[in-house]
């Protein structure tokens, strides 16, 4: 029997196993054929197409979509793949309203974009389904290159540096490979274990191997990996987390959404991850929301997104903001958190309202009292662990041109280096121009 | 509210939409459930002549095209006559036609060249009490090699002679269906007008194989691995219909002969257009194939708005009244002089017009790195295809250049008077202006 929303306190079993598979049901059902056929007759084929502009991996999207048109999707998907390797999680995970799909001319036009996100999930799990893998390495190079870290910007510029004929060896800290893809993203993103399915896939070209549990700074480091490497790459994306400081936030029921996240990922059956009756989550960006979405999926009765700024200054997209209203979460804005109360454990968040001037945020005075049993914090991630001697541009590692530090040898990528948005599919472009890079080095 | 009622050869119907012949009239049971649902009139499936009925493959006779969301765009068959006994289609014919005296009943007919073989069946289809006949010179499959349909169709002078023979043998109106796989309409039509018809109609269906299945290699419809060219029909060959009726309508040796249109109606605009150049009524086939009979609530009500707001009254103004406006070549007016004009407002910057242009056309839009498009008049020559490419309805338009001002292009002053190719300087045979 399950304990309902009402049950007091963090607790497991709210719903039944039979409403939780159908709340982390797949949140964008695949395309049938024949859905995907009327929705790439909708592509106009621009000229110099604003969709690919907007696309950080570049994908020739007017022709993926021709070639889905002409009956061969497994071509669309090579094209895609051509240019993103991991085209099947990013059709899945992009924020395609920000990025092709608000490009789309037809959103300009009708304001319902074609829907490239989906006919390229459509494409590319046709590739993977067959399951021979599309890419041929070339002749060996007697090179081998060290990548830090299984995320999405490792694995493309593995895949990369493997198909131009170099060995590679991945250095992963944590038990699997994926990354975010594995440990972050909103499972309704990502179903059925796809993360995994598509490293293992990705692995096909072969020439790669992975090292879990080897952790930089505990177990390897980077002098050790120069010296036994012909090329360094890091992808060690953000592993630390920005700190809360109120009162009360050492509370039993406050955690890092990240890590709430994670474990719902990681939860083998949904029914024993223990979730709060009243959750609030400080932070306004995808973390808040999907820990938001996934708290009232789970069965939280009240959940609450508390954000500092206004909604226009949320990280979250509009849509994903939407997506957490339809979800039933309550999104409230300007306000921060001031104390968490509690006799031992978190029972109500109290939050201050809050105004900006010039940009700058201020406390108004007036505080605002909401029950909350659990408090997930999403404020945002920080670099931690990067090797001594690596210069920094702000808080992340600097990088010059396509991903070259400041040490010579080693490249960096991803939401651990700076520049771009830390999306999965900007890690992706930055690691796969890193392997071209760092191939061109390694060759001359 | 318009009048729809048309008489066409003095038969009367409540309005000008007829189902042609075709396998949607070949049995009592369809043609009742036509009527039942508003159309005006029917030509019943080809009867053929006395004795065992032709058959028809035991596979697929149909083959499609499609546009987007499998819209059925074209439409081929194999389909041969009416494999029905005549005596069967003849007594269901009385029958109906007794039921629905105020629809049209038209028959059509394809019987072997020989005057005995049409003095014998024409004096049965009197019997049922028909409206008229349709001679069947059109289907270009199956009966063309046994020497009827479009095989009669094609020469001029069996369609005259077939003709000659049936104003002989029967009293009522006598309708020749034209096949459109000939290089000259006009011919034909002149040969049926010669041989006494009352009317013609068309056209039948064109030659053709509409896809080749890339497996087995077999063309579409494929029966047992083979196909043969079928007849197409549907929206894809309207235009190729509107210009032979217009041929005929406006050929001086033609011109008032009665005219049935059939190809690719499919709305109340198409069925306007049919008649604007000529056509007394229009024949449906495939529209109603593809929807069912309900689509002519549609045409009736469409057609009748249209009317209104124009201020037509009766059918028989609309008949021909583009006619007067289809020329030759030669005699379009030259120094009519239009650009194209992009209304940035409706533009969505997909750059179809550019690349159109640009790669293939006269280079005659620019593009800005932030995706302005926008004509360059002294390279445009109005060739409309940037208007017919723009997804994007009236944001393209051909703007005329006013009489009195310089065409960028030619640095010519734009002219008010007429002038064609048959007086222009360049062209060799011209006549000097009187």
């Amino acid at each position: 029997m399950a304990q309902g929303q009402m049950a007091p306190g963090i607790v497991a079993g709210r719903l039944s196993s039979d409403e939780l598979t159908s709340n982390f049901a797949d949140l964008h059902p695949p395309f049938a054929p024949h859905e995907a056929a009327v929705a790439a007759d909708r592509c106009y084929f621009c000229y110099d197409a604003p969709c690919v502009t907007a696309c950080p991996t570049d994908i020739d999207i007017p022709l993926f979509i021709r070639q889905i048109q002409a009956g061969q999707p497994e071509a669309a998907g090579k094209t895609i793949l051509d240019q993103n390797i991991l085209g099947g999680m990013c059709a899945r995970v992009c924020p395609t309203e920000t990025l092709c799909e608000e490009a789309c001319v037809r959103e300009t036009a009708e304001g319902k974009p074609v829907e490239i996100g989906r006919l390229q999930r459509f494409a590319t799990d046709i590739v993977m389904a067959k399951g021979d893998h599309p890419f041929d390495r070339a002749a060996p190079t007697g090179k081998t290159v060290a990548v830090v870290g299984a995320g999405p910007a490792g694995l493309a510029c593995a895949h990369r540096l493997a198909m131009l004929g170099h060995d590679v060896v991945i250095h992963e800290a944590r038990p699997k490979p994926g990354g975010l893809n594995e440990y972050g993203i909103a499972a309704y993103k990502a179903t059925n274990n796809f993360a995994q399915a598509e490293v293992d896939w990705l692995l096909k070209i072969g020439g790669i191997a992975i090292e879990t549990g080897s952790v930089l700074g505990e177990t390897i480091s980077l002098d050790g990996l120069l010296e036994n490497y012909d090329a360094v790459f890091l992808s060690i994306g953000l592993a630390g987390v920005n700190a809360l400081r109120v009162k009360g936030v050492d509370a039993e029921g406050v955690r890092h959404a990240v890590d709430f996240i994670a474990e719902v990922r990681q939860a083998e059956d949904l029914a024993k991850l223990p979730v709060g009756r009243n959750v609030v989550i400080i932070g306004g960006g995808m973390t808040a929301v999907d820990a938001a979405v996934k708290s009232k999926l789970l069965g939280a009765e009240h959940v609450t997104i508390a954000y500092r700024r206004g909604r226009d200054a949320m990280g979250a997209s509009r849509y994903e903001q939407d997506l957490a209203a339809a979800n039933g979460v309550k999104i409230m804005c300007n306000v921060q958190p001031v104390a968490i109360h509690g006799n031992g454990a978190a029972a109500e968040i109290e939050l201050e309202y809050t105004s900006s001037e010039n940009g700058k945020l201020t406390g108004t005075g007036e505080t605002v009292r909401l029950p909350a049993d659990q408090v997930l914090k999403a404020i945002g991630q920080t670099l931690e662990g990067a090797p001594e001697g690596l210069d920094l541009d702000g808080s992340k590692i600097g990088v010059s041109g396509p991903g070259r530090t400041s040490i010579k040898g080693v490249w960096a990528g991803g939401d651990c280096a700076a520049g771009g948005d830390d999306l999965t599919v900007t890690a992706v472009a930055e690691g796969r121009d890193a392997a071209m890079d760092i191939h061109a080095t390694l060759v001359s | 509210m318009a009048d729809l009622t048309t008489d066409f050869l003095g038969i009367k119907s409540p309005n000008p939409f007829w189902l042609a012949s075709a396998p949607p009239t070949d049995k009592e049971y369809n043609v009742r459930r036509a009527f039942e649902a508003g159309w005006g009139g029917v030509v019943w499936k080809t009867l053929g002549a006395e004795g065992p009925p032709v058959v028809n493959v035991n596979g697929p006779r149909y083959g499609a095209i499609y546009g987007a969301d499998r819209r059925l765009l074209g439409l081929n068959n194999i389909e041969l006559i009416t494999d029905r006994p005549l005596e069967v289609n003849l007594e269901e014919i009385a029958r109906v036609k007794s039921d629905y005296p105020d629809r049209a009943v038209i028959v059509s007919i394809m019987v072997p060249c020989e005057e005995a073989a049409w003095k014998a069946i024409l004096p049965r289809v009197a019997e049922t009490g028909a409206d008229g006949i349709e001679l069947n010179f059109g289907c270009p499959h199956g009966m063309s090699e046994r020497g009827m349909g479009s095989a009669v169709g094609q020469v001029p002078e069996y369609i005259e002679m077939v003709t000659r023979w049936c104003k002989t043998h029967y009293d009522k109106p006598v309708i020749v269906k034209l096949t459109p796989n000939i290089t000259d309409i006009r011919f034909p039509a002149r040969a049926a007008k010669n041989g006494g018809a009352d009317a013609v109609s068309l056209i039948n269906t064109i030659s053709s194989i509409t896809s080749v299945d890339l497996d087995t290699f077999s063309p579409e419809p494929s029966i047992d691995g083979k196909g043969s060219h079928g007849g197409y029909c549907g929206p894809a060959v309207k235009p190729i219909a509107l210009n032979m009726v217009a041929e005929i309508a406006r050929d001086p040796e033609t011109r008032g002969l009665p005219i049935s249109g059939i190809g690719g109606v499919t709305t109340w605009r198409d069925a306007a257009e049919f008649m604007s150049l000529g056509c007394g009524t229009v024949q449906v086939c495939t529209a109603a194939m593809t929807y069912g009979f309900r689509i002519v609530e549609e045409l009736n009500a469409g057609l009748s708005k249209w009317m209104d707001e124009k201020g037509y009254s009766n059918t028989a103004d609309i008949v021909g009244r583009a006619v007067p406006n289809v020329t030759d070549w030669q005699y379009l007016n030259l120094n009519y002089v239009a650009k194209a004009k992009i209304d940035q407002d409706q533009c969505i910057k997909c750059g179809r017009c550019y690349a159109a242009c640009e790669d293939t056309s006269h280079q005659a839009i620019s593009m800005s790195p932030d995706r302005v498009f926008e004509v360059i008049d002294e390279e445009c020559v109005a060739c409309n295809l940037c208007v017919d490419v723009c997804p994007v309805e009236g944001c393209i338009s051909m703007v005329p250049m006013k009489p009195g001002e310089v065409d960028p292009r030619t640095g010519k002053v734009v002219e008010a008077e007429y002038a064609n190719w048959t007086t222009h300087p360049n062209n060799p045979m011209a006549k000097a202006a009187e």
